[in-house]
């Protein structure tokens, strides 16, 4: 037998073991593990008994409470729908302008606005939905498609360029790659519109050269979409040409890039993702979004 | 080191790294067109590297002392430098990634293998696997032979062990840079890295199962029941989560066996036990180990050994479930999966219990010993961690704790309060044992680890903790008209403050790792690796009757 012996600080007997100088205490289990094993123990058993829980070949247990997630979750959005019922169905069925004159749904626009927009269209367009380089600034309110509620409301639902089937469909032809133009013809061109365009950013010594010969080219190549006043159409999702807003940059090297390759943007649709209350409450939020003070940044 | 092997061993050496080196030429070849090739090509570079040195001695001078009357500790002298070298790397990644998700802006590199998406599982796998798996295999090498009075089995075993682990470690990493994944979260790596572990793991276990087997103690200590729990059980994880059908020999794609929810659910079980059985067991082994040792005392309760070791073995296999919560999963798997995790509470905190009242009667040595505070803290973490993860599991608080931070904060409190900081504890404990040192070169700068370790984590953990808490606070939130608050963006600038204080902390813990390599490195300098008297084996040869009880 090995000696146990009695260890001077707790006064408890060892084991008797020893491994390399490690010995152990027989100290008893202290009670309140056994307490606390009770009670998660009893805590698992009523919850078994309450709920669903142990698998029974094809079937399982179903719990006294007759739970069931998949039925909470269904549940819980049907009541969720129904609480918001009240006001989703004025949003879809009303006027623009019996919408606008109402504050208390103007506050859900706001609101749920601020956020469908956050979560659908600020990762293009920015949180404050000023755009960037290829994603229109909202804020500006120069409409490619027309800034009526109900143009805005059909471009949310088609989107531009994208996979539904009446999607709004536009392109800048790839003048240079295509053949259509040459090098020179289109530098003459880019001389023409930046000679009459505004915020054109840094002035360029090429800009002197070709913008008479330019005016013709863009006479015979160009006005079919943008217009004989270089104002655009929107019926085409043709620019403005005059505005001084420049999606893709009015510098020449964005000019000539947009020129030589052209430029077909993309804006998913949203009628399979938002109802069409989301879809008209984000028409108005985007109507409301604000410039930044002191005009749009021409960064 | 290989002047302590024999002639025939060298030979035979040679002989498995030609082997090796053969399974890399053949992947290398089979997948010359595919990622693989470079992988075969690594491990034709790692054998061969492994061979050169033996080649060179290979008529060296055979050993001389009688080496069963030796431990065998050149493989855990190895493991400590390996362990410390992956955690500089996995701690380094944690610190880039952190930084990333702070700063996205804040890309160095501009190229694929610099991507957040690879340089995270470089992250997890070099802490997780790198770290801790090195330190697991150095500690238990050490503790089996300690607690069996017996040399490891076998001369070569232990190196193959190590080493092919290593090249495991080696080829789950260089993989991920190079997008080799099977995007299964902790068993990132492809087929052949997973068959390689398994050929490691089996030596591993026979390692074990043979020096107990040759063992001069009537009884087996509980670190070894840990050590034993964790290796088997993580090759019964490791294979059945990794089963998989390559698209052919010489690609790096494989089809797992599992698709859909059963996949979720296989990968959770995987998931959660590695957790249970390589971040807890594997640890436990070496507390049970390490804090009696260097505090001097006893173990406080051999029979709540017991009750927390069948516990914490028998409850964890059920748990992995509550990661699953509200999701396809069916809901009573979910309720099994809850209820084992409170009912796993209490084994977890008797072990914790059973860690810290050891330290009764040496709690003046906590004081004024930094490494026993080390694994002190280590404990009082490990309840912490513990407790939480019971407290997660449980439904309800699961809505709102799910997909947010406070995971992260959690994995961390668990992973830099518990496995970290025993892992240091136990490795200053062994560093100067094993380099025949009387202590570490300087027990200042164990003091600033310390600080540096535990100042990193609860920085690290109380950011996690708001920034989960606030993430899932704002995604519940529901305006009167019954429609979300915030939107998903709301949510990633309110974290911004914590995910500076994250990498702050992540920082902290990267430097404290950063001076207890230094202080290693001074240490073990010129240190020759001589034994202190008694540190030896029983005689093999004396003839001893083992009574159980005796």
């Amino acid at each position: 037998m090995a000696l146990t012996e009695k260890d001077p600080i707790t006064g408890r007997e060892t084991t008797g073991h020893e491994w390399n100088g490690i010995k152990e205490l027989n100290t008893p289990i202290p009670r309140v593990v056994f307490l606390f094993l009770g009670l998660t123990f009893a805590f698992s058993l009523l919850w078994w008994a309450l709920m669903p829980a142990w698998p029974l070949g094809a079937s399982y247990t179903r719990g006294l409470l007759g739970a069931d997630h998949r039925q909470d979750v269904s549940r819980a959005l049907g009541a969720a729908q129904l609480d918001r019922q009240a006001w989703t169905q004025e949003m879809e069925s009303l006027p623009y302008a019996e919408i606008e004159a109402r504050p208390d749904l103007m506050r859900v626009v706001s609101e749920s606005g601020r956020r469908l927009f956050g979560d659908n269209c600020a990762a293009c367009h920015g949180a404050e939905g000023r755009g960037g380089p290829g994603f229109p600034d909202l804020s500006a309110k120069l409409w490619l498609w027309g800034g009526e509620l109900e143009t805005i409301e059909e471009t949310l639902r088609v989107g531009i360029n994208s996979t539904h089937e009446e999607t709004r469909y536009g392109q800048m032809l790839a003048f240079g790659r295509d053949g259509m133009l040459s090098r020179p013809e289109i530098a003459s061109v880019i001389s023409f519109l930046r000679a009459h365009a505004q915020n054109v950013g840094e002035p360029d010594p090429r800009d002197a050269q070709g913008a008479e010969a330019g005016a013709e080219i863009f006479a015979e190549q160009c006005v079919s979409c943008h217009g004989e006043d270089a104002r655009g159409l929107k019926t085409a999702g043709a620019p403005d040409l005059t505005d001084g807003y420049w999606l893709y940059g009015g510098d020449r090297a964005s000019l000539t890039q947009t020129l030589v390759n052209g430029r077909q943007g993309h804006m998913p649709h949203w009628e399979d993702r938002l109802s069409l209350a989301e879809r008209r409450i984000l028409t108005l939020y985007v109507l409301g979004l604000k410039p930044p003070e002191g005009g749009p940044d021409d960064s | 080191m290989i002047a302590r092997l024999t002639q025939d061993e060298r030979r035979n050496a040679l002989i498995i790294l030609g082997l090796v080196a053969l399974m890399g030429a053949v992947l290398g070849l089979a997948g010359r067109d595919d990622l693989l090739g470079w992988h075969g090509l690594l491990i034709v570079i790692f054998a061969a590297g492994l061979a050169l040195p033996i080649l060179g001695a290979l008529d060296a001078p055979e050993p001389t002392e009688d080496r069963e009357n030796a431990y065998y500790d050149d493989p855990t002298r190895l493991g400590i430098l390996l362990s410390m070298g992956w955690a500089v790397f996995g701690l380094f990644m944690g610190v880039w990634v952190a930084a990333l998700l702070a700063w996205p802006e804040l890309t160095f590199v501009d190229s694929p293998w610099a991507s957040f998406g690879r340089l995270r599982p470089a992250h997890t796998t070099g802490v997780i696997f790198g770290f801790g798996g090195n330190a697991l295999i150095a500690t238990s090498f050490h503790v089996l032979q300690r607690t069996s009075r017996a040399r490891l089995s076998g001369q070569l075993l232990p190196w193959f062990v190590l080493l092919g682990y290593n090249l495991f470690c080696l080829l789950a990493v260089t993989g991920y840079f190079m997008g080799i994944t099977q995007s299964k979260e902790y068993a990132e790596p492809e087929w052949y890295a997973d068959l390689w572990l398994v050929v490691v793991w089996v030596a591993y276990f026979l390692i074990y199962v043979l020096t107990l087997a040759r063992r001069k103690e009537p009884h087996i200590y509980v670190a070894n029941w840990y050590y034993m729990a964790f290796i088997l059980v993580v090759a019964v994880l490791h294979i059945i989560n990794n089963l998989a059908v390559p698209v052919s020999f010489g690609q790096v794609k494989a089809y797992s066996a599992f698709s859909g929810v059963q996949d979720a659910m296989t990968q959770w079980w995987y998931g959660h036990n590695a957790v249970a059985f390589f971040l807890t067991a594997g640890f436990l082994g070496m507390m049970y180990y390490y804090l009696p040792k260097r505090a001097e005392r006893p173990i406080f309760s051999y029979r709540m050994s017991i009750v927390s070791f069948w516990g914490i073995t028998f409850m964890y296999l059920w748990a992995g479930s509550h990661h699953l919560h509200y999701t396809a999963l069916p809901h009573w798997v979910q309720t099994l999966g809850m209820t084992f995790s409170v009912m796993l509470l209490v084994p977890s905190w008797a072990s914790a219990g059973n860690a810290l009242l050891t330290l009764n009667g040496a709690w003046r040595k906590v004081r004024d010993d930094a490494t026993l505070r080390f694994m002190m803290i280590a404990a009082v973490f490990y309840g912490l961690s513990t407790f939480e993860g019971s407290f997660m599991a449980i439904r309800a608080v699961n809505s709102l704790s799910h997909y947010t931070d406070w995971t992260i904060g959690h994995v961390h409190a668990g992973a830099l309060g518990w496995v970290a900081m025993i892992t240091f504890g136990s490795i200053y404990y062994l560093v100067p044992v094993m380099w025949g040192r009387e202590r570490m070169y300087s027990s200042a700068l164990v003091e600033v680890h310390f600080w540096l370790a535990l100042l990193g984590t609860l920085v690290y953990v109380f950011a996690m903790w708001n920034s989960g808490v606030i993430q899932g606070l704002m995604w519940r939130t529901y305006d009167e008209s019954g429609s979300l608050s915030y939107s998903f963006v709301d949510s990633l600038v309110a974290m911004h403050p914590y995910y500076i204080a994250r990498a702050l902390g992540g920082l902290m813990f990267l430097m404290g790792a950063l001076v207890g390599c230094f202080n290693i490195y001074m240490t073990i300098r010129g240190a020759s690796a001589s034994v202190a008297q008694g540190d030896r084996p029983a005689d093999p040869n004396a003839d001893r009757s083992l009574v159980a009880g005796e």
